[in-house]
């Protein structure tokens, strides 16, 4: 792999807090290469900053190997930027070139406020998956494990729908900013094993119950959702959430 | 006062249930009167939160990541033991034990190995039933793999994601214990000291990082869940925010520090590719099944790994160890893979790397494919096409991240590889319930030391973490909690809280006011290499004196010239890193004393005093049968305390892989 340098123009949003209006600011970095990530472009950045004595931007990380969901930057008018499949810290430098002007945003949701810069407060996601999110299954109750034998493609495709690391991306790529993606994730896995069938009708209701209290908007059908997920979480979840919702709404009496 | 590890009397296997047995009760009208702080919430945070809260006691959990799904458990790749002898391959839970004291080099204690392996069954049962997607068979029962250092397949797994189907799995029994109102989640949090009453730990001091303020919790016990600390080194696996200030903040009021000298450097991650590279990434070492690894002969090659010719490849674990060959333990890989490229074998830009290569698996596999087919005829090409597939189907996600990190194709050049700071098998020192050193504090998961000795086992710390949360600390609580259930709550208002809130304010300030020229980030990398250079893979007394006093030298640069941009009453990442990166310099000087005074080695602690003729680890349990503890006494002060190890059951004797 060839290896390079690059000069950029960054144009980053800034945003003191949550009630401050915020705005671009516009960076120079130079003598970038090829190889730091994303976010190692950044570090640069704000090392420079402070020397400088300015303020550094603000933005969300921890893992920087694409699993634990935390980083969560708009670059270019892409959730987690160009890559297919690929979260923020796993973008790497090489994507661009010597010259470019790169134009980083927060996720734009009405139910993700800013925090500060590129930093979003995705709390709603915690309060859904206690909305119910879960097997109510206390410590010291189980069976032993194989004692329930499961199919492995449905074992599989619960895997599939379980790999959602909650960064809220789809919620970014959606104009509508729906959160359907993320919210049938998790009542697609459980609905799938054996195990979720005792809560599998009020968890679809109550999650969506939450999901609409959080102000996240309808789906939109245009699958920008899936397009822009890192972990490839598939919009059948979804066509599997409005099912499992249209059966539980017609068999519960209210 | 002596350290008492309150062992409980009788055979070893026996123990846990006598315990279990015996140990004080507190009846459900008290235990909502007891509230229970639980910092962090990776595995033995989220469990240990989920699990208290479901037995009634009133429970606050703090993390300083956005959401408590976010820990670094999350990160685990390869899987979780448990002794289940599901694959009729002769586990048991003896083997498990045995298994894990022998890999931890005799530096662990017993009696702790044998109740992790005994509760090992329960924790595959638990995360089943909370609906966790392990890997199946296609009849429908669970699958297994196996890890170094076993013989038996007892390694369940989720693909490549153990740790995070795990971790999601306690975080959703977290969070249905907040919609309960069992547990309140403090999300964005960082504690930043813990709070004594009369010689007790009585609350926490936290901050809360969206808005700068202090805040004041209180709690009838406090759980520290808060991780290992290998970002002492700068550059290691572990996430950014991975911190020991926590535990070190217990530590400095009076909880001991065991082992801090024991570290996991992991053999195969992904090399540092230059001086902007903030963190590292490990490959599975289920990659070793498959993978062999080598360097050239000829130093300083400058050809392409795919133009070397076989005969001028050094497969130096295959020569160096026939028996094992490249899955020999951990520790002994990584030294093995210094040691050539120190001697001028390396290779890639920095010529700090060795290869990884599954050419010669793909070839295999092609040929089985083809056989299964039917073709006996097929072209090399169509071999390496159908062996790429099975490859693919094991390790791809592996391989894809590798891609995207280094913009190689793996099937199509070996990987680079080299070793990395992963784990710590030091932490806070803890009895037989996991209370530290001070009353009602407690150390759960890699924040403690108890289980791995001196090198832990591949797929062993997601075991440990589930283990002290789901099913230790949900008992031994109890024993301590019994005597309290007449102490009513204290107020925050009580001098200890003023008094604690008042010196993390003054820090705070501090740091503040230094107003330096350099930033925070620069000192951290600083420590960072003085950690890896000379308390890492290899020691020895002389550079370690060194790294005693380069640190001291540090440390003190660091409070007259450190840079801190912004204010305290707001988010300011700066600043909490700053913290972190103060407790992270003074930890790397107890290290290095640690390292220094322990003149042997044993499992991930290489002194090179104590080796073999041939270059091997010599270990020497007639001096250093102990586990050590240090105690805080002042600034760069500590007195040691030693914890006799007594082996019953497991004979200590040299390790040998040859």
């Amino acid at each position: 792999m060839e290896h390079y340098n690059m000069n950029l123009t960054l144009k980053v949003w800034k945003q003191k807090n949550t009630n401050a209006s915020g705005s671009f600011e516009i960076y120079q970095v130079k003598d970038i290469s090829s190889e730091m990530s994303f976010l190692e472009m950044f570090d640069v950045l704000n090392e420079q900053l402070i020397l400088e004595g300015k303020e550094p931007i603000a933005f969300d990380h921890d893992c920087r190997e694409g699993i634990c969901g935390m980083c969560s930057m708009y670059i270019n008018g892409r959730a987690h930027g160009p890559w297919e499949k690929n979260t923020t810290c796993q973008l790497h430098m090489r994507a661009f070139k010597d010259g470019d002007t790169i134009v980083v945003e927060p996720w734009r949701s009405k139910a993700f406020p800013v925090i500060k810069d590129l930093m979003v407060n995705r709390s709603a996601f915690d309060r859904i998956i206690q909305a119910g999110g879960y097997i109510s299954v206390n410590t010291g109750n189980a069976q032993d494990a194989n004692a329930l034998p499961i199919d492995k493609k449905n074992a599989d495709d619960a895997f599939m729908a379980a790999a959602c690391i909650g960064c809220g991306a789809c919620v970014a790529a959606c104009k509508n900013s729906s959160a359907m993606l993320f919210v049938s994730a998790k009542v697609s896995q459980l609905a799938l094993l054996p195990q979720g069938q005792p809560e599998r009708e009020s968890r679809v209701l109550n999650m969506v119950a939450q999901m609409d209290k959080e102000a996240f908007g309808n789906c939109t059908n245009t699958y920008a959702c899936e397009a822009e997920c890192p972990k490839g979480i598939s919009v059948s979840n979804i066509a599997r959430l409005n099912r499992e919702y249209l059966s539980a709404s017609l068999s519960t009496e209210e | 006062m002596a350290l008492n590890s309150k062992i409980p009397a009788g055979p070893m296997n026996e123990k846990w249930n006598d315990y279990k047995g015996h140990v004080k009760l507190v009846n459900p009208a008290n235990k909502r009167k007891l509230e229970i702080i639980v910092v962090g919430t990776g595995l033995a945070g989220a469990s240990a939160a989920a699990s208290l809260g479901e037995m009634g006691y009133k429970v606050k959990a703090f993390c300083f990541q956005d959401s408590p799904r976010r820990a670094h458990s999350i990160a685990a790749q390869g899987g979780i033991n448990a002794a289940k002898n599901y694959q009729n391959d002769g586990d048991s839970v003896f083997r498990l034990f045995y298994d894990t004291v022998k890999g931890g080099d005799y530096r662990a204690r017993e009696a702790n190995v044998h109740r992790l392996a005994e509760v090992s069954s329960s924790i595959i049962d638990q995360c089943v039933a909370q609906g966790v997607p392990f890997a199946r068979e296609y009849g429908g029962l669970l699958s297994n793999r196996s890890f170094g250092g076993t013989q038996v397949q007892r390694t369940f797994y989720a693909a490549g994601q153990t740790g995070q189907q795990l971790l999601l799995g306690a975080y959703s029994a977290l969070e249905r214990q907040v919609a309960l109102g069992n547990v309140t989640q403090y999300s964005r949090h960082e504690m930043l000291d813990v709070v004594k009453v009369d010689d007790k730990a009585r609350g926490i001091i936290a901050r809360n990082l969206v808005t700068g303020e202090l805040e004041r919790h209180f709690g009838h016990a406090v759980l520290l869940c808060t991780g290992g600390y290998g970002n002492v080194f700068y550059l290691s696996t572990n996430a950014m925010g991975s911190n020991v200030t926590a535990a070190w903040k217990a530590h400095k009021l009076g909880a001991h520090f065991a082992n801090p000298c024991f570290t996991q450097i992991h053999p195969t991650c992904i090399p540092v590719s230059g001086d902007h590279q903030s963190k590292l990434t490990l490959m599975s070492e289920s990659l070793r099944n498959d993978g062999r690894i080598w360097v050239p002969q000829q130093k300083n090659e400058t050809r392409k790994a795919v133009d070397i010719p076989e005969e001028e490849r050094d497969y130096y674990l295959e020569r160096r160890y026939p028996a094992f060959g490249n899955l020999v333990p951990r520790d002994v890989a990584s030294r093995a893979a210094k040691e050539r490229c120190d001697d001028g074998y390396g290779v890639g830009t920095t010529k700090m790397a060795v290869y990884l290569d599954f050419s010669d698996s793909i070839i295999r596999y092609g040929k089985i494919e083809a056989g299964k087919q039917g073709n006996v005829n097929a072209s090399e090409a169509e071999i390496i096409e159908l062996g790429k597939d099975v490859v693919k189907e094991k390790y791809g996600n592996l391989f894809e991240m590798y891609d995207k990190i280094t913009g190689e194709n793996p099937y199509e050049t070996p990987m680079r590889i080299y070793p990395a700071v992963h784990y710590t098998m030091g932490g806070l020192w803890v009895d037989y319930e996991l209370q530290t050193s001070i009353k009602g504090l407690y150390a759960l998961g890699e924040a403690n030391f108890s289980d791995h000795g001196a090198n832990r086992l591949g797929a062993s710390a997601l075991m440990q973490g589930l283990a002290d949360g789901y099913f230790v600390i949900p008992y031994t609580l109890g024993s301590y909690l019994a005597d309290d259930i007449a102490t009513k709550s204290i107020s925050t208002d009580h001098p200890a809280f003023v008094e604690a809130e008042k010196k993390v304010s003054d820090r705070i300030n501090t740091l503040m006011n230094i107003k330096g020229t350099k930033t925070v980030e620069s000192f951290h990398k600083r420590l960072g290499k003085i950690i890896w250079d000379k308390c890492g893979m290899s020691r020895n007394a002389k550079v370690l004196q060194e790294a005693i006093e380069e640190v001291q030298a540090l440390k003190k640069e660091f409070w007259s010239d450190v840079r801190i941009p912004g204010a305290i009453n707001e988010m300011n990442p700066e600043l909490d890193k700053a913290g972190r990166v103060a407790d992270f310099i003074e930890l790397g000087e107890l290290m290095c004393k640690d390292a220094l005074d322990r003149n042997e080695s044993c499992g991930g602690h290489f002194r090179e005093e104590s080796q073999t003729e041939d270059g091997e680890a010599k270990r020497d349990d007639e001096n250093y049968n102990y586990v050590a503890a240090w105690k805080y006494v002042g600034e760069s002060n500590w007195e040691l305390e030693k914890e006799e190890l007594n082996f019953e059951i497991v004979k200590p004797s040299q390790r040998s892989y040859k």
